[in-house]
């Protein structure tokens, strides 16, 4: 059987494709680099969205790479089930394409904040979250300027009324995200945002200091493998 | 006026000409007259005034730095020394390292958030030039008092640019320093390093060979920021009009330094790059008269081809400017296409302005005219040098002779080690460090508050082999001791780097150096400057690193008050199993608490007669030198064994605060003993080559031959476990006060 194949997208300005494409081999998967360039998503079973600071930011986190001609082929894919993950300016990117509700906005601090953040997992009826468990505690790590969750009353009704909150900030809401809300799911389940990097927290030696970012890959790989 | 053409400068000999408002000297304008035989044209007096300038030429300290190279203690480590963009250092498996730590004080000062952003950007090019994939930054930052009002705009804005630009670089920030100290109200130091990899085989320089090979500029368009900023802000003391030098600040944009490190890289792999220099201060004067004088000293340039964001720039504006995120790369005809061809895949302007020429002439044209028509090497090799008068400051045996034991010593030493604890230069750095991303791509094995940074060796390069080894860096610095002694506190920091890079259970290589000084026209300073080089070179020799390269920077004064002399020195180091890294600290119950080295009554310059009596006086602690090598030999073998679960050097607050840091790197208490008799100087002294570590029970007697065998002082302290730093008799403080005051020093000041 061949490994599963999950792609990872390269946009100016991306920073953690290389932990990305890291964290996927490690959990026995092939990583497909995807060029924001291209019209291609080169038959991948999944797509890794990384963060960073696409395009610089400019303009709004995410509102540049949402016109790229990678994300014109992704968006329709993400809404026909493919799993994707967007973590950081990934999360952004995935608001800003509306394949998520909500935006998220300048930390309340204002300040830039890179720590080991608790994490409370909300959701396991997601492609990237299985092997977690319901109310499981983890830690990852947490660093943006910008990752106050917002959205209006009605949307976070639905998030929460739906189950759509995967995670929530535990031990301090680092941004002033609403609801201590740190990532969401879409309806069906295939696309996750957060604002944690679970890249970061695959390995004993380096990142974090946990492995608890590894059960986002033995989630996805479960599902390619059982699909 | 029309432009100032070679020819017009020959018929208008006795024009008058700005050279004073350029920071020129008369005897160095005539040098210029005299090289030309003729006066030079605006254009080459642009070029002379900022290639000259002491940021670029180093007048003043040349003749002292050369100790570096004539002290050099052998190094088979060494594959690129002093003189290149930054130095290169085999680390083994095909690997080579590069590093460097580079100033920008006066900009910071002057613009917070774009002096301190530039600085980085500026120093992650240099390691770009050298062929290099940037991997990490750390940043040495000194501030005024941490109460005094300016120090509330001048850190969070430097705090708030470096973050902004190292985090959108990509580059973890993996450690660094941060102190305080009045001196520096109106001078802040901000050093940054950067460190790159690269296989040692395809180390790229800066030289321009073989005529008929194309120079292009590529990155950036060249706009109006900066100008005049190498002489007129590194070469000038402050006074008090910095707003009126406002425009003379780069402005950084790090989303396109970021594209230039992709496509560089990928440049370097397709090799189509001959020869390659990032333009730094003096842009592309410096770029085209140092690539020119080290090729074959020729090189054609047509000015009007350089692109533009300002369309009015004069030549001499753009031959000045230091527009950021630009660099300049000789390259083969042939390969032009493929060149332009990865340029344009990551957005990045390029375009061909020049051609190299056997002619030893740099010829520059606007408009058909030639503005510049000079021999390179004369702007970019043969700047003035001066042998600056010296002699010892007129208050200096007197500051000796005001020694710390006339300070009254304190009753209560629990209350002296959480004062300590919850001062600015101790107390914990995490306001600042937390707003720098330390993890990104991935390969961080320690950073802040560890005692050096580390990263594994995992880059993707064609070609590469793969490897367990890790590289350390640390930096350290301490201005109160250069005070007294610059001479001892120069060896001190390289000690305590030294140091620093050991106890994480790496092997000490080489040395980058950031000097900070006053003015080099006070024979005082330089005095100080030059104790500080020789201090540092002899240190580097008896402890077997070499300075690859490093920094000078002078002027740090405001009116006739210069900063404590302040050399800022970068260790890197190898490891040749990463995962055998020691974490610091007490990482677990039930281990053994060791001290090493030899504690000696040193209290000059010391952290506690800072804090407690606002007291600088006497001598600093020993440099004994042979102890610390044997420090770092115990250290360094004792981590590829396996015999330490954790370690943390002593410095600043000596034993105490380092058993409370200890304490509170994984919140583990601790109950030990002193072994002296003076519970006080057992606690505070400062002597210096002495480190804390904890061993299994089991490993001891392994660990405690190690010691003997390199007649390293060990002493037993006790155990690490509890929730409280016990000292039996002495103090007994609970983790969690220690927390609460260490965590909440900054915080209390910057909110």
């Amino acid at each position: 059987m061949s490994a599963a194949r999950v792609g990872v997208v390269t946009f100016p300005g991306t920073l953690d494709d290389q932990d990305a494409a890291r964290a996927v081999r490690l959990a026995g998967a092939e990583a497909v680099p995807l060029w924001h360039a291209d019209h291609d998503l080169k038959g991948v079973d999944a797509v890794f969205l990384p963060g960073g600071f696409s395009y610089g930011d400019y303009l709004r986190c995410g509102a540049i790479s949402r016109f790229s001609p990678l994300m014109t082929e992704l968006i329709p894919a993400a809404q026909a089930g493919l799993p994707v993950l967007g973590t950081c300016n990934g999360f952004q990117i995935l608001c800003e394409a509306h394949l998520l509700p909500g935006a998220l906005t300048r930390n309340e601090g204002l300040h830039y904040i890179c720590r080991d953040q608790r994490i409370r997992v909300e959701s396991t009826r997601t492609a990237w979250t299985a092997d977690f468990t319901d109310g499981q505690e983890i830690v990852l790590p947490i660093k943006h300027g910008e990752g106050r969750y917002v959205a209006d009353a009605d949307t976070l009704a639905a998030l929460e009324g739906e189950g759509r909150v995967v995670f929530r900030y535990a031990g301090g809401n680092p941004n002033g995200s609403l609801n201590d809300i740190a990532g969401i799911t879409n309806e069906a389940g295939n696309i996750v945002g957060l604002m944690p990097h679970p890249e970061h927290a695959v390995e004993e030696l380096t990142g974090a200091p946990s492995v608890d970012g590894r059960h986002f890959f033995t989630s996805i790989l479960k599902r390619l493998v059982n699909a | 006026m029309s432009t100032d053409s070679v020819r017009r400068a020959l018929e208008t000999p006795a024009e008058r000409q700005p050279y004073a408002e350029l920071g020129m000297k008369d005897d160095e304008y005539q040098r210029v007259r005299d090289i030309l035989g003729r006066r030079p044209t605006s254009s080459e007096l642009a070029i002379y005034s900022v290639m000259w300038s002491e940021h670029c030429s180093y007048k003043s300290s040349k003749v002292h730095l050369r100790q570096f190279g004539t002290k050099a203690p052998k190094s088979e480590a060494l594959l690129v020394g002093m003189g290149e963009n930054a130095g290169v250092v085999d680390i083994g498996d095909g690997w080579a390292a590069t590093f460097k730590i580079e100033s920008h004080n006066h900009p910071s000062y002057v613009e917070p958030h774009q002096g301190a952003a530039t600085g980085v950007g500026g120093i992650v090019r240099d390691i770009m030039s050298m062929g290099a994939r940037p991997v990490a930054v750390m940043d040495s930052l000194r501030f005024g008092g941490a109460d005094q009002p300016d120090t509330r705009r001048v850190l969070p804005g430097v705090v708030e640019g470096i973050s902004h630009y190292g985090n959108c670089l990509g580059l973890p920030n993996i450690g660094g320093e941060v102190a305080f100290d009045p001196c520096y109200i109106g001078n802040p130091l901000v050093n940054a390093l950067c460190v790159g990899l690269l296989r040692k085989d395809q180390i790229k320089l800066a030289t321009a060979p073989g005529p008929g090979n194309k120079v292009v500029l590529f990155g950036a368009r060249t706009g109006a920021d900066g100008i005049g900023g190498a002489s007129v802000l590194a070469s000038a003391t402050f006074e008090d009009e910095s707003q009126a030098k406002r425009p003379a600040v780069q402005v950084g944009d790090p989303f396109m330094e970021k594209l230039l490190i992709e496509c560089c890289l990928e440049l370097y792999q397709a090799d189509v790059v001959v020869g390659i220099q990032d333009l730094g201060a003096a842009g592309v004067s410096c770029a085209t008269t140092e690539l020119a004088a080290k090729g074959t000293g020729g090189m054609e340039v047509n000015l009007n081809l350089v692109p533009l964001r300002d369309p009015t720039l004069l030549p001499e504006e753009i031959l000045m400017s230091e527009s950021q995120e630009r660099m300049m790369a000789v390259v083969t005809p042939d390969d032009i296409p493929a060149f332009m061809a990865i340029c344009d895949k990551w957005d990045v302007p390029a375009t061909v302005i020049g051609e190299v020429t056997d002619t030893g002439r740099l010829v520059m044209t606007w408009d058909g005219d030639v503005i510049v028509d000079i021999p390179p090497g004369t702007a970019a090799d043969e700047g003035p040098v001066y042998e600056r008068p010296f002699h010892e400051p007129a208050g200096q045996a007197a500051l000796n002779a005001d020694g710390p034991e006339r300070l009254p010593r304190p009753e209560d030493l629990r209350e002296t080690l959480l004062t300590l604890l919850g001062s600015p230069n101790v107390g914990s750095k995490e306001w600042v460090t937390s707003q720098y991303d330390r993890y990104v791509r991935g390969n961080t094995v320690l950073a802040q508050p560890a005692d050096s940074g580390m990263l594994r060796i995992s880059e993707v390069m064609p070609g590469a082999q793969e490897t367990t080894r890790g590289i350390a860096l640390a930096t350290d610095g301490n201005g109160r001791y250069a005070k007294l002694d610059p001479y001892t506190g120069a060896q001190l920091a390289l000690a305590e780097a030294y140091r620093n890079v050991a106890v994480t259970g790496a092997k000490p290589l080489a040395v980058t150096n950031c000097l900070n000084f006053g003015s080099p026209e006070d024979p005082e300073v330089m005095w100080q400057f030059s104790e500080a080089v020789r201090g540092l070179a002899d240190a580097c020799r008896t402890l077997g690193v070499p300075v690859t390269g490093g920094n000078v920077s002078f002027y740090n004064q405001t009116g006739s008050t210069a900063i404590n002399p302040t050399p800022v020195v970068g260790v890197l180091g190898v490891i040749d199993d990463v995962a055998q890294r020691v974490r610091s600290g007490f990482t677990a119950p039930g281990l053994r608490v060791l001290l090493l080295g030899e504690t000696r009554e040193e209290f000059g310059g010391s952290e506690w007669a800072h804090v407690a009596h606002g007291h600088l006086g006497g001598l600093p602690p020993q440099a004994d030198l042979e102890a610390e090598r044997s420090l770092a030999a115990v250290l360094t073998e004792a981590a590829a064994r396996g015999l330490l679960e954790g370690s943390h050097d002593l410095s600043d607050g000596g034993l105490a605060v380092a058993l409370a840091e200890s304490c509170l790197a994984q919140g583990v208490g601790c109950a030990v003993t002193l072994p002296g008799e003076d519970a006080f100087v057992e606690l505070f002294s400062e002597s210096a080559a002495r480190a804390l570590v904890c061993v299994r029970p089991e490993a001891f007697d392994a660990f405690a031959d190690l010691c003997v065998r390199h007649d390293v002082p060990c002493s037993g302290l006790g155990l690490t476990g509890g929730s409280a730093l016990t000292v039996e008799g002495v103090l007994d403080v609970p983790v969690e006060e220690l927390r609460e005051v260490h965590s909440s020093a900054l915080p209390r000041v910057f909110g």
